[in-house]
């Protein structure tokens, strides 16, 4: 257990403090990735550490993800525990076969021998016009593949805590941050970006969700930064007489489906809401998960407010459509409780 | 300068052009960003690489390019499409995410689209080469007697695609040349450090193909090898490998702090301007007074404030339109 603070980071500085922490007590750890020295990273993940640990272990690399992630898994199989970082997930495209065919599987080829204890950061989601490949989640993906572990914080406290868990894992972890819950000076404004986090080292365990608001008349299963738009849905709800409980799944992989049915039997009633592709990801997963579980409690078709299956455009009023908001959850939840 | 008169003239209207439209987004770019800088914001959101510095390696290819040529081009592209000839007026549109543009704003300035000229760019590092080489078998297969162009910066030379693209295009000695627009950094990563060898025109020696070295930012220089790389892949003679010395002047991306680069590689590389140095070298040749240049820049600037102009009086797509467009 850890104690409270009233010290605030914002998720990206919490993120970078997970790091060092690690790092200064495991000589094992280290970062590599492009632009994660001089630059501290793209968004401010390694931010401090070149400057605490040196080069020989913060690592700027060549734009070769199959080159660097793969040695990560050379690297993670030979005693060291590194933290390799794709810059934006939609570059997995150049080096999934180091990820999903050698990280991912070789465990399991080894029967167990051999351990691949690799942190692969990177950063996810959409809403500031990057187009459509800058701005996937693509959480689904990775999580649809089996061996890799898939974490997706939403809060400063969960963000340093899942990081300290991800390094010490000795399975191979997707760490995926979006950007708009960062906290960066220069996205999107995001008060939910910034809170409390301990000074001490501490984790939070992967695969356990987060009730992130307490409700009676509805659940909303999401991640990352819908678990700041549903929370702000629900503060509108709440005005409208209906209570909206927000679970935030926190890591895909392993899954916390007693969560997801815990909540359904005791609201009668499932959102799920998705940034990534709505067809063949989470939130088909979360409603089979609900409809086992929860079958009998359900008064009403379980609804996802997810990304329709197209690459997600530029242009403003076309991706401001596309991707999940607050006015589209609070029209879904309010159809579902008066229907 | 053994060169065409007509072809000194075309290419400094067209650095010109090119430097007067990254002006202009940048400033545009800032409009309701500041003083907080917010990406999300403004008249054009999300990130903008601007090519300012970089005319040169564009703008060399243009008077030996045919109708027909393919083009792939990188997140940072504007230079080389307005050297190519793309749709200014849509080319602008699109950037500014308006129904007009290139591709009805669903790719953005990272995903600039046209079929003539043919041209083509990616937000992937080393994305548009393999689809150059592909550009080229099509070419050979239907004997259409066209080319394609792929560019690249310094810091995609150490991608799995640069180097398996050399491989076929020299196996298969296909009509491509492959132009390194090497700005000496990648974001905040210089060259030696990301880099095993000075010269990635090196390189080509692996591939049994040449390639060339054009040590500084000169369209002259430039013009002189591209026409005989390009000569070369007409006649069937097969690829080469270009590498050119070229300046950023901008940050990697608007805002960007750029703090990882001196002061003093900022300021000689501001002094050794392209346009500036260019536009000297062209009256002291006697090619085009400084009377004439301002000509120039007056009909220029005229095109891109109307290419502006007609992005900014666009409508925006409706949004349902996202879904349109998935599938042929
Ligand atoms: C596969 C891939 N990896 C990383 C990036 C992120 N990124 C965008 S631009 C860039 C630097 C590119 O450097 P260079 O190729 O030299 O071109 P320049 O930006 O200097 O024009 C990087 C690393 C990307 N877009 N795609």
């Amino acid at each position: 257990m850890t104690t409270m603070t009233d010290r605030k980071l914002t998720m990206q500085k919490a993120i970078a403090e997970g790091i060092a922490q690690e790092m200064a007590v495991d000589p094992s750890v280290f970062v590599m990735g492009e632009d994660v020295g001089v630059y501290g990273g793209i968004f401010g993940a390694t931010e401090g550490l070149l400057d605490k640990f040196g080069p020989e272990r913060v690592i700027d690399t060549p734009i070769s993800e199959t080159g660097f992630i793969g040695a990560a898994v050379g690297a993670a199989i030979n005693g060291m525990r590194p933290i390799v970082e794709l810059m934006f997930v939609d570059f997995f495209g150049v080096c999934m076969d180091q990820i999903y065919n050698n990280m991912a599987k070789i465990h399991y080829f080894s029967g167990g021998n051999i351990k691949v204890p690799a942190v692969l950061t990177t950063a996810v989601g959409g809403g500031y016009s990057d187009a459509g490949q800058h701005s996937q989640t693509l959480w689904g993906l990775f999580a649809h593949l089996p061996g890799l572990k898939v974490v997706v914080p939403s809060s400063a406290y969960d963000a340093k805590g899942l990081m300290i868990s991800a390094i010490r894992d000795d399975n191979p972890v997707m760490y995926m941050f979006h950007k708009g819950a960062l906290g960066l000076g220069w996205m999107v404004n995001n008060p939910h970006a910034t809170g409390p986090v301990p000074e001490e080292s501490y984790t939070v365990p992967i695969g356990k969700a987060r009730v992130a608001r307490e409700g009676t008349d509805v659940t909303i299963v999401t991640v990352g930064l819908s678990v700041h738009k549903a929370l702000d849905a629900a503060a509108l709800l709440e005005a409208d007489g209906v209570s909206a409980e927000i679970i935030d799944l926190r890591s895909l992989v392993p899954l916390d489906r007693e969560a997801i049915v815990a909540s359904v039997q005791k609201t009668h009633r499932l959102l799920v809401v998705d940034e990534d592709y709505q067809s063949f990801g989470m939130s088909g997963e979360v409603i089979t998960t609900a409809v086992q579980g929860a079958f009998d409690y359900l008064d009403a078709p379980p609804v996802r407010v997810a990304t329709p299956d197209i690459p997600i455009p530029y242009s403003h009023p076309l991706e401001t459509w596309t991707l999940p908001s607050v006015d589209r959850i609070v029209a879904a939840v309010t159809e579902m409780v008066s229907g | 300068m053994d060169i065409p008169k007509a072809h000194l003239v075309d290419m400094y209207e067209t650095m010109v052009r090119i430097r007067r439209f990254e002006e202009r987004i940048r400033e545009l770019y800032f409009a309701d960003k500041l003083p907080a800088f917010d990406i999300a914001a403004g008249l054009i959101p999300g990130e903008m690489h601007l090519a300012a510095g970089q005319e040169p390696v564009a703008v060399g290819m243009r008077p030996h390019l045919h109708p027909g040529d393919a083009i792939t081009a990188t997140h940072r592209p504007h230079h080389v499409a307005i050297a190519q000839g793309v749709d200014l007026n849509k080319m602008a549109a699109e950037i500014f995410g308006r129904e007009t543009g290139l591709g009805h704003g669903k790719g953005g300035h990272m995903h600039l689209f046209s079929v003539e000229p043919n041209f083509g760019c990616s937000g992937i590092i080393g994305e548009g080469m393999p689809v150059a080489v592909g550009a080229a078998m099509a070419f050979k297969a239907r004997g259409t007697g066209n080319i394609a162009l792929s560019y690249f910066g310094e810091g995609a030379a150490n991608q799995g695609a640069f180097h398996e693209s050399l491989n076929l295009a020299a196996l298969w000695k296909l009509p491509v040349v492959f132009i390194c627009e090497d700005n000496a950094y990648a974001i905040s990563v210089p060259k030696a450090s990301s880099t095993a060898i000075p010269d990635n025109s090196d390189r080509a020696s692996a591939y049994g193909i040449p390639g060339v070295l054009v040590p500084e930012n000169d369209p002259v220089a430039v013009y002189e090898v591209m026409g005989a790389a390009m000569d070369r892949a007409r006649r069937g003679d097969g690829p080469s490998l270009i590498e050119i010395k070229t300046d950023r002047l901008w940050g990697h991306f608007e805002g960007d702090a750029d703090a990882y680069r001196s002061d003093e590689f900022k300021e000689d590389m501001n002094d050794r301007d392209p346009l500036v140095a260019f536009g000297k070298r062209l009256v002291e040749e006697g090619v085009l007074s400084e009377a004439e240049q301002a000509a120039i820049k007056e009909k220029e600037y005229a095109t891109v404030e109307a290419a502006i102009a007609f992005a900014l009086a666009s409508p925006y797509p409706a949004p349902e339109a996202a879904l349109n467009h998935v599938f042929a």
